[in-house]
């Protein structure tokens, strides 16, 4: 199988899960207890910690470790606004957040929040000028995404962070998706609040962290044994830090290389696809984009029937299609870049990762044609232009 | 999450193309929701002796799509009047639940495309009457 889903889950690098093995059977002590085999757990813990720190210019105290990137989110997110529901109730966000981020401004909004949703564009970007029209003096966060999960657009997070401390606004981001593929680092970027997961860099599922600037304050959406700060209180996952700790380690040292390497092989498939499949078109912007993530979308046809072919082949990919989403509703994020319900239909996501080579965006691109093709010999919606 | 005969008709479908002088089309559906689908019918004594399908959709679209091709073919207007969604969802040994309402529209495009036949032998009888009154 050629896997190109890496915006969905990654593999676990083989020396990510070397690292980690120890932390079951026989270094299995609770971090919290005084003996040496709990020292030994804190010890671990503490250097996973300055392995995450170090990855996004962090100091090692402003670093929570949580279950992964949507607890993060909530963490961030809920803990400001009920925090600070004195200071004011509204919150900016971005039309194109993850679920994590979006579902939670949401039920803020049912609970009294005001929430402004900026629009992207095109090409699936904010406008700075629309978050400083959308600032008001009730409003007490900014979350937007660093980077996007489905079309791969970049965000200007160091120009909104330089906005938000201008104003004194608690400023968060979803780094998802960045943490690992792009250069990540705190100060640059001005933000408060960044949210990273484990198992998108190569890392164990089930762990993730928060980072908060030293001095931030965060009322707790869970309460316990005080724990990490008493942000994220219960036992902590020894093993999934270790994992999550030897990610970033291997991220520090091969970002700039695979960065390359993997951007090269995008701009391959990207091209390969475009000139290859008649009426194909890239969703998002053409080099403000994750260096692994690729969207495509192609007239009369629909996603999953796509990705089932694709899947035939030996290729894993995913669609923005709403025919492959729980909730039967095109993809958000296809329909705030300005795509008709019948576009965001035929869309198609491959995210690339450091195993993919040449050859696997050679197969790609002839798979995907032939499956395009197959598939609009089925479909009513397609007339053949004859080449002139 | 599809079964083995929906992934097998969806990866080799029956039938599929069109009639060019179809004596019956019945096309369903709409492309904002996904899924869309169109089958045509000759009819020879009120028996279907050729059928095809078009679809624009999810696995399950087609699959349908596909199964009631195969299900319709040879039968009597009235047989193939009798096939339901469900009898499709059940020949292909299910559907998941979330596709049982949106993409199993294969049933009605096969009631559509008989109806337009009817309609337009009516209109065909109708045309005669006229001309044997002049």
């Amino acid at each position: 199988m050629i896997y190109m889903d890496h915006s969905a889950t990654s593999p676990v690098d083989p020396a990510v899960f070397e690292a980690m093995k120890p932390y079951f059977v026989d270094e299995f002590g609770n971090a919290s207890t005084l003996y040496s085999l709990g020292r030994d757990a804190r010890k671990a813990m503490e250097n996973g910690r300055a392995q995450v720190a170090s990855l996004i210019g962090a100091k090692n105290e402003e670093i929570i470790f949580t279950a992964g990137g949507t607890e993060s989110d909530n963490i961030a997110i809920k803990g400001t606004a009920y925090r600070l529901k004195d200071k004011g109730n509204h919150i900016i966000t971005s039309a194109i957040e993850h679920p994590a981020v979006d579902e939670t401004c949401k039920y803020l909004e049912k609970k009294g929040f005001e929430v402004t949703f900026l629009p992207v564009y095109q090409e699936g970007i904010v406008k700075v000028s629309d978050l400083e029209d959308a600032i008001t003096d009730k409003t007490i966060l900014i979350t937007i995404m660093h980077a996007n999960n489905e079309i791969g657009t970049i965000q200007p997070i160091s120009e909104i962070g330089k906005i938000a401390r201008e104003k004194g606004i608690y400023f968060h981001t979803d780094a998802v998706q960045t943490v690992g593929k792009i250069p990540v680092n705190v100060e640059e970027l001005s933000v408060d609040m960044l949210s990273l997961s484990a198992h998108k860099l190569y890392g164990p599922k089930g762990i993730g962290a928060l980072y908060v600037k030293k001095g931030v304050r965060l009322e707790p959406l869970i309460h316990g044994g005080g724990h990490e700060k008493g942000l994220r209180p219960g036992t902590e996952n020894i093993a999934g830090i270790v994992g999550l700790g030897k990610a970033c380690e291997l991220a520090q040292k091969d970002l700039s290389e695979d960065a390359k390497y993997i951007t090269d092989l995008r701009d391959k498939l990207i091209d390969g696809v475009l000139n290859s499949v008649k009426e194909s078109y890239l969703n998002g912007h053409r080099t403000k984009r994750l260096p692994n993530n690729v969207n495509l979308r192609f007239t009369s046809i629909e996603g999953e029937s796509l990705v089932l072919h694709l899947d035939s082949k030996g290729i894993a990919a995913s669609t923005g299609s709403a025919c492959s989403s729980k909730k039967l509703e095109p993809s958000h994020v296809l329909m705030a870049i300005g795509l008709e319900e019948v576009d965001a239909h035929g869309s198609l996501r491959l995210t690339l990762g450091k195993e993919n080579t040449k050859e696997d965006i050679e197969l790609a691109i002839k798979s995907i044609k032939e499956a395009v093709e197959t598939l609009r010999k089925l479909s009513p919606l397609w007339c053949e232009v004859p080449d002139t | 999450m599809y079964s083995d005969k929906v992934m097998e008709h969806f990866q080799n479908p029956r039938n599929v193309g069109d009639i060019e002088d179809a004596d019956g089309v019945g096309t369903v559906g709409n492309p904002v929701c996904g899924d869309l689908m169109t089958i045509y019918i000759k009819v020879k004594d009120d028996v279907i002796e050729d059928i095809k399908f078009k679809t624009f959709g999810c696995g399950a679209a087609i699959a349908t799509s596909s199964m009631v091709t195969e299900m319709a073919m040879g039968k009597t207007l009235e047989e193939a009047l009798a096939i339901t969604r469900d009898d499709v969802a059940d020949e292909l040994e299910g559907l998941p639940p979330v596709k049982m309402h949106c993409s199993n529209l294969a049933a009605d495009a096969l009631h559509a495309a008989i109806d337009n036949y009817r309609e337009n032998k009516t209109k065909i009888k109708d045309i005669c009457s006229a001309c044997e009154e002049e």
